[in-house]
């Protein structure tokens, strides 16, 4: 009798959790559309069936619990009278895309096909039998399951109602600005986007708005060589709103890909960015500044993937936390054999204002080339006495020193923003916080 | 050898000391000869009679046996650790031997005069002359430390062969023997201590131990006594197919200090052997204890035949205010390495260091590090981890790092740096961040530029380049512990310590 022959926990465990999974997936609505589309939220399905609906006991999910985010009814959340986050960009000339608790709406976006790039709603292209869409949707979510499962994505891709299909084959002269309003204190949110972006163009895409009480977006984009895709979100401030987002961005050879997200409370925020780097001398930044007062959990979970030489990336992520805030950061930097001279970089750190907040991190290097430069760092603590002390000498106010402080903590992330007026324009809504939260 | 051969062409930064040192060391495994000697086995396998026959063997009272039956009841509902970034092929727990001692040990010599030459001229080999002599052999230098002398617990296979300078030890206090007659001889400090650090169930090859393990050491130091002498024990594995379970455990009361050396080496063989150890070690308040380990078990061949696998539980709870630990180790052999010696930072100002050089050469596997658990207020903690990976090795760094909500004003510096060799190794990190206060401040860096800014400063200001001053850095304090190791190794260690930090900058 060895210790093998008797069933294991662990695959009891499994056993029991794809049984769960079956019964909650068969209770799903595939949202209608046409053939290729629904093929695809199909084979969705399936990866969803084999891989089990997560769990906090999945070490995925160590430290942040997923079953608000999967629970079949959604959680009320209050809509708070910000109009700020609606507000965002608002000074710049951008072509709008406005949905309403995850619906289109029409007469409050742009002209779509006025802009010299190809751009259609999720929707239409899923009706149409012949859309180059149908090649992709889907296609790096599935890539992006190994070697973690992301089953959120995976039920994204399945129940996405709506979304943006972009295409860029040029230089695009006003960024596409994604714009997330709510009204209903219930409502779900489920938009998948899919951003291609051609050889030698360049996008900047913009994300901005509460979105609904819940939701779950998912964008694949594929950055072509020489291409460039700038990515630059705020997650609205309602304190009560549930978010599981991931963006999976695949790299050609010379291309860039810097993300940037500003977070500002919210119940729960899992943000994944999940990144490959296929092609030689690609670089991706990845950056994130969050703040969480009070009732607060923000989850950045990156995964880049070095595949290919000569390659720089970055992880910069930043937290504030007070009032039993909690920052979690899942970082990795996987390095392949082929990925000589990997210029890898990842830190992380927390500012906790107050003893009941809280810090998770794991920040991890998986290397297997050999001429690399890989570093990461990782620290959390409070705000330096030292530091203030020499404000304070200085003749400024404790409050005033402090948030300058919190301020100057925050400014490396928001470097990572390429465009200096976009940068701007997070750096005063950081200052709008740090003065609202004093 | 392929990947390290001559014409390996060295990379910028890597020093062909470097490489040639690693070459040495994996070429050669120095202690791969066996002893031809009687011994005698219990029947293959595990089960119930299994453990009973061990406990029977080492003449334990009722309660040790039913204690050990516990586990094994545990054991059979667990299942192996399949977290950690290590290929490790099926093991047939029931193919291994579970018990063998040399037939000339069934009736214990009562001195070391009595014990069989063949057990004797082992460890001289080894360079472990088990002699109340002065000087060990074979340790250069060794004139200039005349005074230094070292008890050795020499255990071989399974049983503890015999322990030197008991009585000068009894003199100040000190209890140093093998677990087996710590059992019987002083059952309450057993009873109070044991399975209190790293519990019965804690997981499931330190319950595996629990369950078989044979022999292993046993220390305890008496309040306010700085132990006369370093204490080391030293694990041979000899017999094939056999597993060897040690047990270690060691007590130091409030205000005692204690410095604890152990090595281990095994024959070369084409099959895998088993080790699972568990050490515990129980800090009072004020009291130090140092641990170092130089682990050089068979590592395998070139192609990765054989080696052991070596699951170790080694867990130090700092129980009182101002205990201190460190925890030293050379990881060299095996050909899977599954160790994360820890510290639990209890008493208020208790202290945790943890010094890890892990090399890892043509197909061994390593997954190695520390948790430091931070519960205690003002407490203290340190990691200085290098990695150095050749061949086809893996080499994984993984460690936790845990504030909890009441270890106020608390302090951790973690740094682990990786040396790849090859392009067909890989190095790792994964550390686990947990903080759950503000005033306690944790610092986790891969790289090694943080390092002591004071100290570089000094250094760079005095004309070293970075790289120089670093070394001499992270040298000066593992040097101070890799110096007293006593073993025939410690050169070979000392060593490894200077390659691991070449070309380990920037």
């Amino acid at each position: 009798m060895t210790a093998k022959a008797i069933l294991g926990h662990r695959a009891a465990r499994r056993a029991a959790k794809l049984e769960a999974t079956a019964v909650r997936l068969e209770a799903l609505q595939l949202p209608n559309s046409g053939q290729w589309l629904r093929r695809a939220r199909e084979m969705a399905l399936a990866r969803l069936n084999h891989m089990g609906l997560p769990d906090r006991r999945d070490e995925y999910w160590k430290f942040t619990d997923p079953n608000t985010l999967l629970q079949p009814e959604v959680l009320p959340a209050k809509i708070l009278d910000i109009t700020d986050a609606a507000m965002d960009f608002v000074a710049f000339d951008r072509l709008k895309i406005v949905f309403v608790d995850g619906v289109f709406d029409a007469d409050a976006s742009d002209d779509l096909s006025s802009e010299g790039l190809e751009i259609v709603r999720l929707a239409e292209a899923g009706a149409s039998d012949i859309h180059w869409a149908r090649e992709f949707y889907g296609t790096l979510e599935a890539e992006g399951q190994k070697p973690v499962d992301r089953p959120l994505a995976a039920l994204n891709t399945v129940l996405a109602t709506d979304g943006v299909v972009i295409r860029v084959t040029g230089k695009v002269s006003r960024p596409v600005s994604l714009i997330y309003l709510r009204r209903e204190t219930d409502a779900e949110m489920i938009l998948h986007h899919l951003v291609r972006v051609e050889e030698g163009a360049e996008l900047t895409l913009l994300e901005n708005g509460p979105g609904a009480a819940r939701l779950n977006t998912v964008t694949e984009a594929w950055v072509a060589d020489s291409a460039a895709l700038h990515h630059v979100r705020t997650q609205g401030r309602d304190h009560e709103r549930r978010a599981a987002t991931h963006f999976f961005a695949q790299l050609g050879a010379q291309s860039v890909f810097k993300s940037f997200t500003l977070t500002a409370n919210g119940a729960l925020s899992r943000n994944e960015s999940i990144v490959w780097l296929n092609g030689n001398g690609g670089s991706a930044h990845v950056a994130g500044a969050a703040m969480g007062d009070g009732k607060f959990h923000h989850d950045d979970t990156v995964f880049v993937t070095h595949a290919a030489p000569d390659c720089e990336s970055r992880q910069v992520f930043k937290k504030v936390l007070r009032n039993g805030a909690v920052g979690v950061f899942q970082g990795k930097i996987l390095v392949r054999r082929a990925a000589q001279l990997t210029d890898g970089y990842q830190i992380s750190q927390a500012l906790l204002l107050d003893e009941t907040s809280q810090f998770l991190a794991k920040p991890e290097l998986e290397i297997y080339a050999d001429d690399v430069k890989c570093s990461h760092g990782s620290t959390s603590g409070e705000i330096d006495a030292d530091q203030l002390f020499y404000l304070r000498a200085r003749g400024v106010p404790e409050e005033a020193a402090q948030g300058l402080l919190v301020l100057a903590f925050l400014a490396e992330a928001v470097e990572e923003i390429a465009h200096e007026d976009l940068a701007e324009e997070i750096r005063r809504k950081l200052d709008g916080w740090v003065s609202r939260h004093n | 050898m392929s990947a390290l051969d001559n014409t390996l062409e060295v990379r910028e930064g890597v020093d062909r000391e470097t490489v040639e040192t690693v070459q040495s060391m994996a070429g050669k495994y120095k202690h791969g000869w066996e002893t031809e000697i009687e011994m005698e086995f219990a029947p293959k396998g595990l089960n119930e009679d299994i453990v009973r026959l061990i406990s029977e063997k080492n003449r334990e009272p009722e309660w040790m046996t039913e204690w050990r039956l516990g586990a094994f009841r545990r054991w059979l509902q667990m299942e192996e650790p399949d977290w950690a970034m290590l290929d490790i092929p099926a093991i047939d727990y029931q193919e291994q031997y579970y018990y063998a001692r040399p037939k000339s040990m069934i009736e214990k010599p009562k001195s070391l005069d009595e014990v069989d030459p063949k057990l004797l001229a082992t460890y001289k080999k080894l360079g472990i002359p088990l002699k109340e002599q002065m000087v060990l052999a074979g340790v250069e230098g060794a004139e200039e430390q005349q005074d230094r002398r070292v008890a050795v617990d020499a255990v071989f296979d399974s049983v503890s062969v015999g322990t030197t300078f008991q009585a000068e030890l009894a003199k100040s206090g000190v209890i140093f023997c093998s677990i087996s007659e710590a059992i019987r001889e002083h059952p309450d400090l057993v009873k109070k201590y044991l399975g209190s650090v790293v519990p019965v169930s804690d997981n499931f090859f330190a319950t595996l131990n629990s369950a078989v393990f044979t022999d292993g050491s046993f220390v305890y130091v008496p309040p306010g006594v700085r132990c006369p002498m370093e204490l080391s024990t030293y694990f041979r594995i000899n017999a094939e197919n056999t597993g060897q379970f040690e047990r270690t455990l060691i007590i130091a009361d409030k205000g005692s200090y204690v410095s604890y050396l152990e090595g281990c080496t095994a024959p070369k063989r084409d099959t895998i052997q088993l080790h699972a150890a568990v050490v515990e070690i129980v800090v009072l308040e004020d009291a130090e204890v140092k641990y170092s380990t130089v682990q050089n078990w068979y590592p395998g061949d070139e192609d990765g035949k054989g080696g052991i696998y070596n699951f170790v539980t080694k867990r130090a709870d700092c129980r009182e205010d101002r205990a201190k630990v460190m925890w030293t180790q050379v990881e060299t052999g095996s050909a899977i390495t599954w160790k994360y010696p820890s510290c639990i930072l209890r008493g208020d100002e208790s202290s945790g260091e943890f010094y890890s050089i892990a090399i890892t050469n043509n197909w061994q596997q390593a997954d190695t590090g520390t948790k430091m658990i931070h519960l205690g207020k003002n407490t203290r903690s340190r990691i200085v981890s290098k990695g150095i990976s050749a061949g086809h090795a893996q080499n994984t760094y993984r460690g936790l790092v845990s504030m909890h909500p009441k270890a106020l004003s608390s302090r951790n510096y973690t740094q682990c740096d990786s040396l790849l060799i090859g392009d067909q190794c890989g190095a790792h990190t994964v550390p686990y961040i947990e903080v759950k206060n503000s005033s306690s401040r944790v610092e986790h860096e891969a790289t090694t530029s943080k390092v002591d800014d004071d100290q570089l400063f000094y250094c760079r200001q005095r004309g070293m380049d970075e790289e120089e001053a670093v070394a001499l850095v992270v040298n000066g304090f593992c040097r101070e512990v890799l110096q007293a190791l006593p073993m025939e190794f410690a050169m070979e260690a000392q060593a490894l310590v200077a390659i691991s930090l070449e070309g380990s900058v920037g």
